[in-house]
């Protein structure tokens, strides 16, 4: 309980600042995230769903946290230039783990959809946001959503109302800057009324050397017939590490998109849990990690069909350069009277180097009978034929690696929806072969 | 030998047929034509008992024998084949274990004992020629990676082996190269007995022209609307259907 | 009356139309839908019967002493009871697992008796001829078709017969050693061929392997043992036949095989027990090591009691089963066919440590009623270009939960590894489970591991098919099954084989679905 005690203090001594800089619905579940982690404690080796990571050794270096809400000098227009050329969004900018509302867009929302920062919301929408937080992320269950509902005191939420079509794709760009080393505590929570339809693309960037660790918790909730494609991008710094935990709720007969893309990063742990509530309903998830040095990724996820008709596709790759870790878990779960589910499921992994390592489980527990489950896993190496072939065509051995790599991750990119983002990914995925992405691209300080 | 009196049915609670009166004599070979949907595969599988269809009313006898109350098997038993229009793949179970499943089955349903395995090789060995199907069949699980005039010459064969008394064949043209279709259709013809009788579902006039028909009918929505010699299928093919719509209306 | 096969028929139809409804908002009624599974016939158990004969049993409770009494009625030299000691106390520190997925009765280790002994009324050495053996016994094991006179032997196939803790007979013994090879009971052997014994008993499974494997070292009783020299082929199939009789017992076999540089093996592995209300222990060690060039199989047609309709009694199966291919280009296989019990836990696993070594696992699981099963297989590549298939099918029915649980690892200097894995479930029924929790962890590029899953049942299509070519359902689904079985069933010798496709069909009597 060593990693755990310094949260279980500095919890107990912060208390009051901690709400002070806070808000509503925030506020309320602090107590009870804090029974829970206090009795959870961080997740050992031995629990199923952490096998991969060490979650104990990501907590126990010092970080800083800022529960006073103090401003870090910075500029995100600056700070940021990795845009997606071509695709005109509505871009907002959360700095570390607040909602950055100096310079908000131009562009005007359609009625009655909300942007803004969650502390703002809980006050402001308390009722909305009273109705949904935590009631995804339970807390009972994980330390990591225990801990991050403790002490999360800021984000984003975002509100479609029913039947509202945003057209033009939400563009979030969180921004870690920091003059110490940081621990950064954010909160999503995504509303999609009955018949709403959005696309929100995250990109997760670090503008600083220092190290930072992150936990972040979304809690997505999708209506009757709603429709949601929801973009991840991490393109962070090997002194990063991020917990991520996606919770989504489904109604029937909506259809969500997750899309987790890792290109660059320190340590990643994404825990996507897809609940399907209701008969009809669609999920996709998709995965793409490229990693070499000594980078982790690690993705767990958990589909739960617990109503009839519904389906579910995965397709999660990784390229494993140099000493990098991949892991996949994933788990299918088809409750007893989800008759008619059809879910795949695929990962599908290429090792380049001997000391680069990937574990893969893919789960299936099924109780139903009626439905069409399937999974596959796969760890190989490039094909040597074909590398030979290209050779005697006369391209190089490097650059033949390469472009069969990329044809590897191109099966992820190409189930992209946004064109533009489509495009400029096939762009960051080739530069990061080629080794010119070493850090980051878009940030000031690795520009 | 057939006898279907104003069979009412439905599937998925939708009326399909809508009272057909048909009689099938022994010996008697019919034709059942008629545009998709009009309900000529639900009257297949109706007569043999597919429980995705449900009869609403009337009466369907065989050989003086109420169909109807019968289990598919037993219709089988009792002389019924249906050669599908999309035989299903079943893997891992050869031929030859089916086989002799279905005719062991029958053979006990007519207090007949099992057959020796000598005998049934023989009698697959015999009857394979029947459809020109290779031995290498016997081995392989029941249609799983046939070919699509394999599949068909696959159920004339199981039809050889089973000897039927009425066979209804669903469309068993479609899909056939002209010599798959000579193959299947002159198989046929070789099992035929002044006894057998046979029901042939299709659009084409080819299959008939090897099967020759003794009766023509044309089913329009669940209902024979006209019914005639072979000549009414010459005059279909030629002409189309809507010339008998514009008749009946 | 409407024939049965029609009823069922019926009663899908029922739940065409629900569905239909179902779209149109209503809920679905599961109990209406679930109706025909409810047919599910109490499946027959044939081997249930017990045999009176006159048993020695110890008394129940497990403690050092009774460790000690173990080895002294086995007359075991000094260093046999030193590591039942060894594992005893480890045993003591150690917690059951409970990670499989499976709801295990808690199992009372103090009213189990751990040695049970029916050849009590003969001499001490063991029979010396058929006649010494009490004819309540021969009878036993004629009924379950496992002659001990050698002239009614299934041809070439020589038996170890097990009844509770102890071997009551071997047959063809004489025969076999004319060629080098020993063919025993494991207690015999410890007497016989320390030397042997003592080089190889927990070089495989040591005792601290797991919490079960513990406990077979501190208490096994008997089980058999092999060798086969320097470039023997056996002969003959090698069996052992096991039977658990006496009531409040456990049996804790201890099976060592091992297969000397060039030699080969075809070792079949059966087992039954009686029906009893209550739950009866089974927890075994199967050692293998497999030398340079030589070649294990390893055959089990497992169908120890799997309790009743109502989900009482049964055997519950916690095996420790793990081959080492030590040498090069050796070869190992492990078919099973599982039929029985009421819990499975079960991995017979491969290390495969000799370059160019090649394992693989066939595996059939079939439950029903309340049956549990957790079963799989472990591939660990060590050596460079081993290969590895793993191909499990899962068959489940009634409220019975299958899962299959396999881990393939390829270690940094396993240059070349290869794995291929399918593992396929058949669910018969609304109310019964199947899993996959398939684990790889690959550390090394130059190896291609590949897992591929799929669930299924058996189609209405498929049924309607075989009933209008006049097979009734109740034979469809044993052809059905057995075809889906097919791949695995035909790596068993072929009179096991024809033994596994009987028993596929009884044990699904009744579960159309």
């Amino acid at each position: 309980m060593k990693s755990e005690q310094q949260y279980i203090d500095i919890f107990t001594d912060c208390r009051g600042m901690i709400d002070q800089h806070s808000g509503g619905a925030l506020n309320t579940l602090r107590d009870e995230a804090f029974a829970s982690f206090a009795r959870l404690g961080f997740p050992t080796g031995k629990v199923e769903r952490y096998k991969y990571t060490d979650v104990p050794a990501a907590f126990e270096p010092d970080y800083g946290l800022n529960f006073k809400r103090l401003e870090f000098p910075v500029n995100p227009y600056e700070a940021f230039r990795c845009d997606v050329p071509n695709l005109s969004t509505s871009l907002y900018f959360v700095v570390n783990d607040s909602f950055y509302d100096k310079a908000l867009p131009a562009v005007t929302l359609p009625e009655g959809v909300i942007v803004c920062s969650l502390k703002e919301a809980a006050t402001k929408h308390a009722d909305k946001v009273t109705d949904y937080y935590g009631k995804a992320a339970n807390v009972s269950g994980d330390a990591l959503t225990a801990l991050n509902t403790m002490f999360a005191q800021d984000g984003l939420f975002v509100y479609v109302p029913r039947k509202v079509v945003v057209e033009r794709p939400i563009q979030v760009v969180n921004i870690s800057r920091s003059d110490v080393d940081l621990m950064v505590n954010r909160r999503v929570l995504v509303v999609m009324e009955e018949g709403a339809q959005a696309r929100l693309l995250f990109c997760d960037h670090t503008v600083d050397e220092h190290r930072f660790l992150t936990t972040q918790v979304v809690e997505v909730f999708a209506k009757e017939n709603a429709h949601l494609e929801l973009y991840e991008l991490e393109e962070t710094h090997v002194k990063n590490t991020r917990f991520s935990n996606v919770y989504i709720h489904q109604e029937r007969d909506s259809v969500v998109s997750h899309y987790g893309i890792t290109l660059h990063n320190g340590t990643t742990r994404n825990l996507t849990d897809v609940v399907m509530k209701g008969e009809n309903a669609t999920t996709n998830l998709y995965g793409l990690v490229i990693a070499d040095k000594q980078q982790k990724v690690d993705n767990n996820t958990l589909i739960d069909h617990a109503a009839e008709y519904s389906m579910s596709n995965q397709l999660y790759k990784y390229v494993l350069d140099e000493k990098s870790q991949g892991a996949f878990a994933g788990r299918i779960l088809v409750r007893q009277g989800a008759q008619h589910t059809v879910s795949n499921e695929r990962n599908a992994n290429l090792c380049a180097t001997k000391e680069a390592r990937m574990f893969t489980q893919p789960m299936l527990e099924i109780y139903a009978d009626d439905v069409k489950c399937s999974h596959g896993a796969t760890v190989g190496q490039m094909d040597e034929q074909a590398l030979f072939y290209m050779r005697q065509r006369g391209i190089s051995l490097d650059e033949a690696r390469m472009l069969l790599k990329f044809a590897f991750a191109g099966e992820v990119v190409e189930a992209i929806g946004l064109e533009a983002l489509r495009d400029r990914l096939r762009h960051l995925i080739e530069k990061r072969f080629r080794g010119e992405l070493g850090r980051c691209s878009g940030c000031a300080v690795c520009g | 030998m057939l006898e279907i009196r104003d069979l009412y049915a439905s599937i998925n609670g939708k009326e399909i047929l809508k009272g057909i009166n048909l009689t099938v004599n022994p010996g008697e070979i019919h034709a059942l034509m008629g545009q998709n949907g009009a309900g000529k595969s639900t009257l297949s599988n109706v007569l043999v008992g597919n429980p995705a269809y449900e009869v609403t009313s009337g009466t369907v006898m065989f050989n003086g024998k109420n169909l109807l109350e019968m289990s598919p098997e037993d219709r089988a038993h009792e002389g019924l084949f249906l050669s599908f229009q999309h035989p299903v793949e079943i893997p891992g179970v050869s031929m030859v274990n089916f086989m002799r499943a279905a005719i062991n089955a029958k053979r006990k349903y007519h207090q007949q004992e099992p057959m020796s395995a000598a005998d049934f090789l023989k009698m697959m060995r015999e009857k394979r020629k029947v459809v020109e199907l290779d031995s290498k069949l016997a081995n392989r699980s029941v249609n799983e990676g046939f070919s699509g005039g394999e599949k068909k010459r696959n159920e004339i064969f199981q039809m050889a082996m089973l000897e039927p008394t009425l066979s209804i064949l669903d469309e068993t043209d479609s899909g056939l190269d002209v010599d798959a279709l000579r193959i299947v259709a002159e198989g046929f013809n070789k099992l035929r007995t002044p006894e057998t009788s046979a029901l042939v579902i299709t659009h084409y006039q080819r299959l008939l022209d090897y099967l020759k028909p003794d009766v023509v009918h044309v089913l329009m929505n669940g209902r024979i609307v006209k019914t005639g010699g072979p000549e009414l299928a010459m005059e279909i093919e030629n002409k189309g259907f809507d010339w008998i719509k514009e008749e009946i209306d | 009356m409407l024939h049965s096969s029609l009823w069922i028929y019926k009663n899908r139809m029922n739940n065409r139309e629900e569905r239909q409804n179902n779209t149109n908002g209503k809920k679905p009624n599961s109990d209406k839908k679930n109706k025909f599974v409810r047919e599910v016939a109490e499946k027959k158990y044939e081997y249930g019967f017990t045999t009176d004969v006159q048993t020695e049993i110890i008394d129940k409770g497990l403690n050092e002493e009774v460790v000690r009494l173990i080895s002294a009625k086995k007359e075991e030299p000094e260093w046999m009871l030193e590591f039942r000691l060894k594992a005893f106390r480890y045993w003591l520190t150690q917690e059951q697992p409970d990670w499989a997925h499976l709801k295990m009765p808690e199992i009372d280790y103090q009213a189990i008796s751990y040695y049970a002994d029916p050849t009590k009324g003969m001499k001490k050495d063991g029979p010396k001829s058929l006649d010494e053996i009490d004819p309540e016994l021969m009878k036993t094991f004629d009924k379950l078709g496992i002659p001990l006179e050698e002239r009614l032997a299934l041809s070439g196939t020589a038996v170890d017969a097990v009844m509770d803790s102890v071997s009551v007979k071997t047959t063809f013994k004489e025969k076999l050693s004319e060629r080098g090879i020993i063919f025993c009971s494991i207690s015999e052997a410890v007497r016989e061929y320390p030397d042997l014994v003592r080089r190889y008993l927990g070089s495989v499974v040591p005792y601290r392997d797991n919490y079960f494997a513990a406990l077979n070292s501190a208490v096994f009783s008997d089980g058999s043992f092999v060798y086969i020299p320097k470039g023997v082929r056996c002969p003959m199939e090698l069996s052992t036949y096991f039977r658990i009789n006496a009531r409040n017992t456990g049996q804790f076999e201890r099976t060592l095989i091992v297969c000397d540089d060039g030699g080969y093996v075809s070792y079949l592995e059966g087992c039954t027990a009686p029906m009893r209300d209550e739950n009866q222990l089974h927890a075994a060690i199967v050692e293998i090591v497999v030398n340079e060039n030589a070649e294990v199989k390893y055959s089990t047609v497992q169908n120890w009691y799997p309790g009743d309709a109502e989900g009482k009694g049964g055997v519950l199966n916690l095996v420790t089963k793990r081959g080492h291919l030590r040498g090069a280009n050796s070869k190992l296989s492990w078919t099973q066919v599982e039929t029985g019990s009421a819990i499975t836990w079960k991995y017979p696993s491969c290390v495969l440590s000799g370059d160019n070594s090649q394992a693989e696992f066939y595996s059939v699981a079939v439950t029903n009623n309340y049956q549990q099963a957790d079963t799989g297989t472990k591939m660990i590549h060590l050596g460079r270009n081993t290969k590895s298939t793993i191909i499990s099918k899962g068959i489940s029915a009634g409220k019975s939960q299958n899962s299959y649980r396999g881990l393939v690892r390829v270690a940094p200097n396993a240059d070349g590894a290869r794995n291929y894995s399918s593992c396929d479930s058949l669910l018969l029924g609304s109310e019964c489970g199947a899993h996959t929790f398939p684990y790889m962890d690959v550390h090394n590029d130059t190896a291609i591991v590949e897992h591929e899953a799929t669930t299924s049942k058996i189609s209405e299509e498929q049924l309607f098919y075989c009933n209008q070519r006049g097979i009734p359902t109740e034979e469809a689904v044993g052809l059905i099954v057995n075809g889906y079985a097919k791949e695995v069933i035909n790596k068993l010798p072929m009179e096991f084989a024809v033994e596994a496709q009987k028993l596929l069909s009884v044990s699904l009597e009744g579960t159309v679905g």
